[in-house]
C-alpha cells in the first residue's frame, strides 16, 4: 500500500529536533509532512531514540486531531464548517463530495489513496465563505457544482500522470 | 519545630516540610478522599476529590497546593461536600456498576467513597462505549468500563517501572488508557509486575484470578496438590485476616492450606537456599574467569522480562539460576516423579509476574510446567475466606518433610537486599555471628530503591548494588553502560522494596511495606540456621536428587539469550 518508512529521513527529522522528547509534537509534524500521515513503524523507532514509551507517543499522536495514523490521500480536501461557511451552505458541498467519492464521517480517504475529505472548524477566510482548501490551496465561494468541477480536474490530472 | 503553622479546620498544624497540604491534612487526622494521589508518584491533580476551601471561598486541590505559614483551609464545607458528591456521581455515571461480581468488590476505592458520601442515586446516563475485557495477560485483567482515568496505573508504569506499556490516548470524552495501537496487554511491552493493579482504585486493572482452577484440582481425588509459599506472603497476608501487618503468620498459612485440602505444603525459602548456593557458585566462577560486567540476579521474573525487552545484550550477565520458585518446582516435580497420582505444584506468591513465569516455555518439560499454577497472597486470602476458615483460630502447623527446613537467608529473599545478604553470608570468609550481624549494617538493608555496598573478598573489595523498582534498575544500567559505575553483583527486584511490595499482596502504603520487610528480618533472627549452605535438606538434595542434574533442574537458558 504505502512505501516502507524511510528511516534516514526520520533520522534527519530527529537531528533537526535535537533528539529531544520535548519536541515530540514538532517531530510528529515533520514526519506527517513527509508521509502525509504517521506510519506505525515510526513509533517504536521514535520511542527508542527519544527514550519515551511507544504508548506515550501514541497518546500524543491521538490527542491532536491534526495527526493521522492512517495513510491520507494525495489530495487533502478540507471543507470549512465554521459559523460563516456553515450558514453559507458548506454542508451540501460536503455531502456532495462524500457522495461522489464514496466517503463518510468515518471513512475519510478513498481506497485509491487519491482523496481525503475532512471538515475544519475555521480556515480564517470567512469573507470567502463557503471555503474549501485542497492541499492548502484556498478556493472561495464554493458550491457543490464548482466542487465537482475541481474534483474532475484533479482526477484527470492524476490520470495524465499515470 | 519549624515554627510555621497553618490552620486546618481552625486547628493549627505545624508545617514540617510537607510537599502539599494534603499530607498535612492527613497528618492532622483527616482522611481526605483521593483517587489519584500516591506519595511515590508525581502529583496529577485529576480527581479533584481532595479539594479544600480557603478563607476567601476559593476552592483548590490540596494535593497540588504547597503549604505556607498562615494559610487557612477548610476541608468539610457545604460547597465541598456538594462538589465531592457531584464528582463521585459523575464518575459513577460512566462506570460499570456490577459491584457484586467485580474482583475489586470490598476493596474498591470508588465503592468505599460512594458509601462514605452516601451516593444513593446516579442521575446521569452511562455514555461510555462498551470495550471488551483484556484477559490476554497472564498477570492482569483490564476492564476499561471500570476505568476512572485517574492515571495512577500510567504514572506507576512510567515513573516507577519505566515500562510505559500503557498511557492516556485520545482526548476529552474519548480519552482512555491504552497500549500503543490498542495492542492487547500480552503483545505490549508489559512485564507483568502488576503494580498498575496495585494502585488502581477500581476494578479497571485487577490481578488475574486463578483460584477456580485450584479448587478444581483440590477436589480431584486423582491429583496430589502441593503448595510452596514464598517468603513475602507470610508477612503480607495477616492484616487482611485480622492479624498485625508484618507479623510472620507462616504457621497459620500452612494450617489453612492443609485445611483447604493441599496434600503437602512447603516453603519457597528452601528453594531460595538452593538459589543462594547456585548463584554464589556462578558469581565466584565469574569472578575467577574475570568476566566483564556485573552478575545480575534472576529471581524476579518481571526484571528478567524487562531485561529481555530492553537490554537483550545484557542477558549474558543475568544469572542462569532459576528463580527460587522454579528451582523448588523442578525439585518437587522430580521428587514426585514416581508418584502414582498426578502431582500439581501451586506457588503461593506475592507476585503477579510469577504467573507469567510459570507459563514460560523454558519452565516446562515436555509441555508440562514445573509450576502448574501460581496464586497471589490476595487469592489465598479469598480462598481462606471462601473455605470459611477463621484465620485467628487456626492452630499453627509446620511445613512438610522432606523439604521442611530452610535458613534465615532464604527467608529474607522476600525483601530488597535479601538475596544479596544471603549471597554475602555464603561467601564471607569469617563465619562468626558477629560478622553476620555486621552485614546488616553494610548498606544492603532498608527500603530505599538504590543501595550500594562494598564487601571484602580475598584481596579485593566486591562492589555490590541492590536496586528495586525498574526505573531505578534502568538508571543503574545506564550508569554501568557509560562507565560511571562498576559493580560485581547487582540485585534487581521489579517492585520498590522487593517482594513484600509485590502486586499480589494486599495493598499497603510505604511504611507498612517496611514493616513486612522487618517481619522477615525478625524471622531470620529467630532461625537457628542462618546460612543456606548449613541447611541439611539442601545438602542432602545435592548428594541425592540433584546428583548429576544440577544444571538440568536448577538453571535456565532464556530464549533469545546468546
Amino acid at each position: 500500500m504505502e512505501q516502507v518508512i524511510d528511516f534516514k529521513a526520520l533520522d534527519e527529522v530527529l537531528v533537526k529536533n535535537n533528539f529531544s522528547k520535548n519536541n515530540i509534537i514538532s517531530i510528529l509534524q515533520d514526519i506527517q509532512e513527509q508521509h502525509r500521515y504517521i506510519p506505525h513503524e515510526a513509533f517504536p523507532y521514535l520511542a527508542e531514540k527519544l527514550g519515551i514509551s511507544t504508548a506515550k507517543i501514541f497518546g500524543v499522536a491521538t490527542f491532536y486531531e491534526n495527526f493521522s495514523l492512517e495513510p491520507k490521500g494525495k489530495y487533502i480536501i478540507k471543507i470549512c464548517d465554521g459559523t460563516a461557511c456553515h450558514v453559507r451552505k458548506s454542508i451540501p458541498i460536503l455531502n456532495k463530495l462524500r457522495d461522489e467519492l464514496g466517503l463518510s464521517k468515518e471513512k475519510i480517504t478513498t481506497d485509491d489513496l487519491l482523496f481525503t475529505l475532512e471538515t475544519v472548524s475555521c480556515l480564517g477566510a470567512c469573507g470567502l465563505a463557503p471555503v474549501i482548501t485542497i492541499n492548502d490551496k484556498v478556493y472561495g465561494a464554493m458550491t457543490p457544482e464548482k466542487a465537482m468541477v475541481l474534483l474532475k480536474e484533479l482526477k484527470e490530472a492524476s490520470e495524465d500522470v499515470k | 519545630m519549624s515554627g510555621a503553622f497553618m490552620l486546618i479546620d481552625n486547628i493549627p498544624v505545624e508545617i514540617q516540610g510537607e510537599k502539599n497540604i494534603l499530607e498535612l491534612i492527613r497528618k492532622a487526622g483527616i482522611d481526605l478522599p483521593t483517587f489519584c494521589y500516591y506519595s511515590e508518584l508525581s502529583v496529577y491533580g485529576a480527581c479533584r476529590l481532595c479539594v479544600v476551601e480557603n478563607k476567601w471561598g476559593g476552592i483548590e486541590a490540596s494535593c497540588s497546593t504547597v503549604p505556607k505559614a498562615g494559610m487557612e483551609v477548610h476541608t468539610n464545607t457545604p460547597r465541598l461536600r456538594k462538589y465531592r458528591k457531584m464528582i463521585l456521581e459523575l464518575i459513577l455515571a460512566n462506570h460499570c456498576r456490577d459491584c457484586t461480581t467485580c474482583d475489586k468488590n470490598g476493596t474498591c476505592k470508588l465503592q468505599e467513597l460512594a458509601m462514605r458520601f452516601g451516593i444513593k442515586e446516579v442521575r446521569f446516563e452511562n455514555a461510555k462505549k462498551a470495550i471488551p475485557l483484556d484477559k490476554s495477560s497472564s498477570s492482569i485483567v483490564r476492564d476499561e468500563s471500570k476505568c476512572i482515568l485517574c492515571g495512577d496505573c500510567v504514572r506507576m508504569c512510567d515513573e516507577v517501572q519505566n515500562v510505559g506499556a500503557i498511557d492516556f490516548a485520545y482526548r476529552g470524552s474519548e480519552m482512555r488508557i491504552s497500549t500503543a495501537f490498542h495492542k492487547c496487554m500480552a503483545e505490549s511491552n508489559c512485564v507483568g509486575c502488576g503494580q498498575c493493579a496495585a494502585v488502581c482504585p477500581t476494578g479497571a486493572i485487577t490481578v488475574k484470578n486463578d483460584t477456580a482452577k485450584i479448587w478444581d484440582e483440590l477436589s480431584n481425588p486423582e491429583v496430589k496438590v502441593v503448595a510452596q509459599i514464598a517468603p513475602a506472603v507470610r508477612v503480607g497476608i495477616g492484616e487482611a485476616l485480622g492479624q498485625t501487618n508484618g507479623t510472620n503468620v507462616m504457621g497459620k498459612i500452612v494450617a489453612a492450606l492443609k485445611r483447604i485440602g493441599f496434600n503437602e505444603v512447603f516453603d519457597t525459602s528452601t528453594g531460595a537456599d538452593l538459589t543462594v548456593l547456585e548463584e554464589t557458585n556462578e558469581f565466584l566462577k565469574r569472578l575467577e574467569q574475570g568476566k566483564e560486567g556485573p552478575l545480575f540476579t534472576s529471581c524476579c521474573p518481571a526484571w528478567v522480562k524487562y531485561a529481555e525487552n530492553n537490554y537483550p545484550e545484557l542477558m549474558g550477565n543475568v544469572s542462569t539460576c532459576r528463580s527460587p520458585m522454579q528451582m523448588f518446582g523442578s525439585v518437587l516435580k522430580e521428587h514426585y516423579s514416581h508418584s502414582n497420582k498426578k502431582v500439581v505444584v501451586v506457588g503461593v506468591m506475592p507476585c503477579t509476574a510469577k504467573k507469567a513465569e510459570a507459563e514460560r516455555d523454558e519452565f516446562k518439560e515436555e509441555g508440562i510446567p514445573y509450576i502448574d499454577y501460581v496464586i497471589t497472597t490476595q487469592e489465598l486470602i479469598q480462598m481462606i475466606k471462601e473455605a470459611g476458615l477463621v484465620f485467628d483460630e487456626l492452630e499453627q502447623e509446620a511445613v512438610d518433610m522432606p523439604f521442611g527446613v530452610n535458613s534465615g537467608a532464604g527467608v529474607i529473599f522476600g525483601v530488597t537486599g535479601g538475596v544479596t545478604e544471603a549471597v554475602i553470608r555464603r561467601i564471607a570468609d569469617d563465619k562468626s555471628i558477629n560478622t553476620l550481624r555486621a552485614l546488616a549494617f553494610k548498606g544492603v538493608r532498608g527500603m530505599q530503591g538504590v543501595k550500594e555496598a562494598s564487601i571484602p573478598f580475598g584481596d579485593k573489595m566486591l562492589q555490590i548494588a541492590v536496586v528495586s523498582g525498574l526505573k531505578n534498575a534502568d538508571d543503574l544500567i545506564q550508569k554501568i553502560k557509560n562507565g560511571e559505575k562498576q559493580y560485581d553483583f547487582v540485585e534487581v527486584m521489579a517492585c520498590l522494596g522487593g517482594c513484600v511490595s509485590g502486586a499480589g499482596q494486599p495493598f499497603a502504603k510505604g511504611d507498612e511495606k517496611a514493616k513486612r520487610g522487618q517481619g522477615l528480618y525478625d524471622t531470620d533472627r529467630m532461625s537457628s540456621i542462618k546460612r543456606s549452605e548449613e541447611n541439611p535438606v539442601i545438602m542432602s538434595l545435592y548428594s541425592g536428587l540433584l546428583k548429576g542434574k544440577v544444571h538440568q533442574l536448577l538453571h535456565v537458558k532464556y530464549a533469545g539469550k546468546e
